[in-house]
This record gives C-alpha cells, structure tokens and sequence, in this order.
C-alpha cells in the first residue's frame, strides 16, 4: 500500500453554539449569528490507507455548552485523545519562535431521514459522536442535541453528504469542563482514524456561519512521502487545475528530522515515518464567499487528485471546472500558440512548396 | 390549483368564480429559501398557502409589509402558530399552511426572521395587481 501522511493544521475562525468555547476545523453556530475569532488547531494525517485527523478544541471560558461539526470521508476506526504537543509542535515548524525564547524555553525546560449514531466517546470536556447521514439527517440530528445551525448550514451540510456522508458531532461540556479544571484557552485534542483511500480536507466548513466578506483564516499543513497533486490548485504550485482561491503555498520542503522525530514522539504519533516526508504549509486567506470548496489530494505520484472530493464536481460527474487563475491559462494559451505557430509554419513550408 | 414552480415568479389570474374561491400555492423552502419567492395576485385573492420545509432547521413564513417585516426581525423570535394570517413557523421537515387574503394593490414581502435568516437571503415579494 502506498505510503502516505498528509497533515492538516488549521487556525480558523470558528463559530460556537454559545458565546466563549471555539473550535477547529469544523463548522458551528451561535445563537445570534456572532462569529467568534479564536485560533484553533486541526491536524489530519494520512498513512498507510488511514487519515488520521487531529483536532484542538479550545475552552475560551463561559458556562455554556457548545458543539462543532465536523465533516469525514469515511467512518473512524479509532477515536481517542490527541497527543499533547502534535498540534503546537507543528505551529513551531513554521512559526518558529526568536532564538531568545528558544533558549528560555530550553533552559526552563496537539439519505435517510434519521442519522445514524455509529461511536459516541467523552474525551475529557467532549462529547463526541459519529455520525451517518445525510444532510437533512446529520442537520437534524444537531438541531434535536442542541446544536443551533447557521442559515448557510443545510447547503453545507447536503455538500458534504453528497460525497461522504459520514460526520464527527462535538460537544463541549462546560460543566465538566470546569470539573476538570479546564483554563481558559486549554485546548483538548481530538485523534480521529479513518480507514480511506481519498483523503481530503475539509475547507469550505470553515466559512459555516461566516459573512460573505468575512475573512477566514487558517493554517493547513501536509506531510507527504512526495510532493503532493492539490486540487483545486493553491497559488505557488506549478500545476494545472482550477484555482483555490485564498489558498496559497508558503512552504514546500523536505520535512526536518526534528519534526518527525517530535511528533512521533507524541502521544499516539508513532505511525508517522520516521524520515522521508515532504512537508507543505498553505496559509488560508480567503473570504468566506470564496472558500466554496475542500483541498483534494494525491500524494500516489498519478497526480490525479479528484474534483469530486474537492467539491468541484459531483460524484459520477468528471468534468473539472475550468475557472480560476491558475496555470491552465497559461499552458491552454501556451499550447493554443504552438498549434498556430506549427500550421503556420506547415502553410508557409506549403506555399513555398507550390511556389 | 396552480402548478408548483420550483423558481419564477406564480401568477394567478383571476377568472370566473375566482373570488370565491382558495387558491392553493406549494412553496417549498430549501437551503434557507423560498422556491418560488416571488408571488403576483389581482386583488381580493384568497391563497392558501402549503410551504414544505425541506431544511434540518426550523423556519418561518411570514408575509406582509415592510413595516411587518421589520418589526417581526426586530422583535424577540415568536413561535408563529398560524392564528395570525401569512405567518407561520415551519419545523424542520414540516409542512405546514396559512392563509392570506390580498387587499389591496401593491406589494407585499415575504420572509424569515429567525437569527440571520433575512440577511442571508430568506426573503421573496408579493405583486397584487388591482
């Protein structure tokens, strides 16, 4: 089997269903529309056939509860408490801090009408549960646990479910989070195993809730065994496809021996390869009205990502549009110009053979 | 009864024996709108209004002027249960119906008030012709 890890670290802007907690890469809603803007963290990994998707879920104080949605390409196998340091760690990677800290830190010292419920887990304040459904289903679902969805919320969730219908629901539990001792800005993760052979990122969740105007931010990160195929195309790759909008490529290297060797001393990391990944970190800096689809990848070395896991197309539909800006212009015109450059030459080399 | 239109604008036209009678229009509310949105009647209709919920979150149907449209968005969320004409909450799956007779000439809009819902879009407009 191929060997593959791509890794997701989001910081979004998220909605919560009641003023104070936030969340990652998932999509919630307050109960007037307000939009919290709380960095929160989400990692998603892909090796050996399993995506492994971690996610921090942030306690940013209030009494009351709040839940995320988060949409899956396929149903977990495993659902258990991120490690403690994977997400953080990460952030370094590409945010390292100034030398001074860095010497302080050393010195001093993550379509039926009913979903079904297929795992529930309390993970410290947490409630989570999976679901399977489709968006009506998963939609109401949320709406009988107290879940308040956003207007935007039913489309959402029918485009996710057109392609999996499969949804990780979670809620935080403020009293047990303050049983717990939970601090404000205390970040709980969330390792999530799903057995697929199509990993994809969901990034349209992110805008769930949000104005049209409303700038969305996110950090997503991947670790490959090669350089991945993106679909749609962020802005700094060299390939062809529509283009993501908002979705721009600051990093593509070799992962460090130091990162590998960090995560994967992290709890329930030891899946990660300890050499030989290629890392990529694309910022998301879109507005919400542009954040229409999800990142598909392909990291088999084909380069054929799929538009339908992108949320380009529908499932049976393979035709990819064809908008953006990217290097599909640029080589349709580059290759426009040598066909017209080549029957020009054939006619001029005709002419001159009747002549 | 008229024919569901799923985008457009219904027109009913008035014909004999018209007036006394109920017309029925199918309004189907998907992905937080109204299908159709857009409405015209001559004057003295009677409709009967059968709005289908398809969304997983609850909805409103509420009818009326400008001024019933603001103070509705402006006022604390109601349950609207029908007794008022041309209002009506619709829970998530629900079909539910209300009926409105068109007075006078001019035009009337068409909206839901829950959190968000207006702004996003929720909204449609009704032509009475004399």
């Amino acid at each position: 089997m191929r060997r593959v890890v791509f890794v997701v670290f989001g910081s979004v802007l998220a909605t919560a269903l009641v003023a104070g907690p936030a969340l990652a890469c998932g999509g919630l809603v307050s109960p007037n529309g307000t939009i919290a803007l709380v960095r929160t963290t989400t990692l998603a990994a892909y090796h050996d056939g399993l995506e492994h998707y971690v996610t921090g879920f942030q306690f940013a104080g209030g009494g009351a509860d709040f839940g995320s949605i988060v949409p899956l390409p396929g149903v977990p196998t495993k659902l258990i408490r991120g490690g403690d340091w994977t997400l953080q760690r990460l952030e370094r990677e590409v945010n390292p801090p100034p030398p001074s800290a860095l010497v302080l830190e050393a010195a001093g010292a993550g379509s039926s009408r009913s979903a079904v419920v297929l795992q529930r887990k309390k993970i410290d304040a947490l409630n989570v549960t999976i679901l399977k459904g489709g968006g009506f289903a998963v939609g109401k679902w949320a709406t009988d646990n107290g879940f308040r969805l956003s207007p935007d919320a039913p489309e959402v969730l029918d485009f996710y479910a057109r392609r999996s219908p499969i949804f990780m629901a979670v809620q935080f539990d403020a009293t047990r989070a303050r049983a717990r001792g939970e601090a404000i800005g205390d970040s709980i993760p969330v390792h999530v195993v799903i057995p697929t052979s199509r990993p994809w990122v969901p990034l349209r969740i992110l805008a769930l809730g949000a104005k049209a105007a409303q700038p969305i931010d996110a950090d997503v990160f991947l670790l490959n065994d090669r350089t991945p195929a993106m679909l749609p195309v962020p802005r700094g790759v060299p390939e062809l496809g529509p283009a993501a909008r908002g979705l721009n490529v600051q990093v593509s290297e070799p992962a460090s021996a130091g990162l590998m060797t960090d995560l994967r001393s992290d709890q329930g990391m030891r899946w990660l390869p300890k050499s030989g990944m290629w890392l990529t970190y694309l910022q998301v800096r879109a507005r919400a009205s542009q954040l229409r689809y999800d990142l598909a990848i392909d990291a088999s070395g084909r380069a054929r990502p799929s538009p339908v896991d992108a949320g380009l197309a529908q499932p049976g539909d393979t035709s990819v549009p064809a908008s953006g800006n990217s290097l599909w212009g640029l080589w349709l015109a580059a290759g426009l110009a040598t066909i017209v450059f080549g029957v020009a030459m054939r006619r001029r080399r005709s002419a001159r053979m009747a002549l | 009864m008229l024919p569901v239109l799923l985008t457009g604008c219904v027109r009913a036209h008035a014909g004999p024996g018209f007036l006394q009678g109920v017309r029925t229009i199918h309004v189907t509310i998907k992905w937080t709108s109204f299908h159709p949105s857009h409405f015209a009647f001559p004057d003295g209709t009677v409709v009967r209004f059968v709005i289908r919920n398809s969304d997983p979150i609850e909805h409103e149907f509420i009818l009326g002027s400008k001024r019933v449209q603001d103070h509705v968005e402006h006022t604390a969320h109601l349950q609207h249960d029908g007794s008022v004409p041309g209002q009506i909450t619709i829970p998530p799956g629900a079909l539910r119906t209300t009926t409105y007779t068109f007075g006078r000439p001019g035009t009337l809009l068409l909206g839901c008030h829950l959190p968000g819902h207006y702004a996003y879009g929720m909204r449609g407009t009704v032509t009475v012709s004399a």
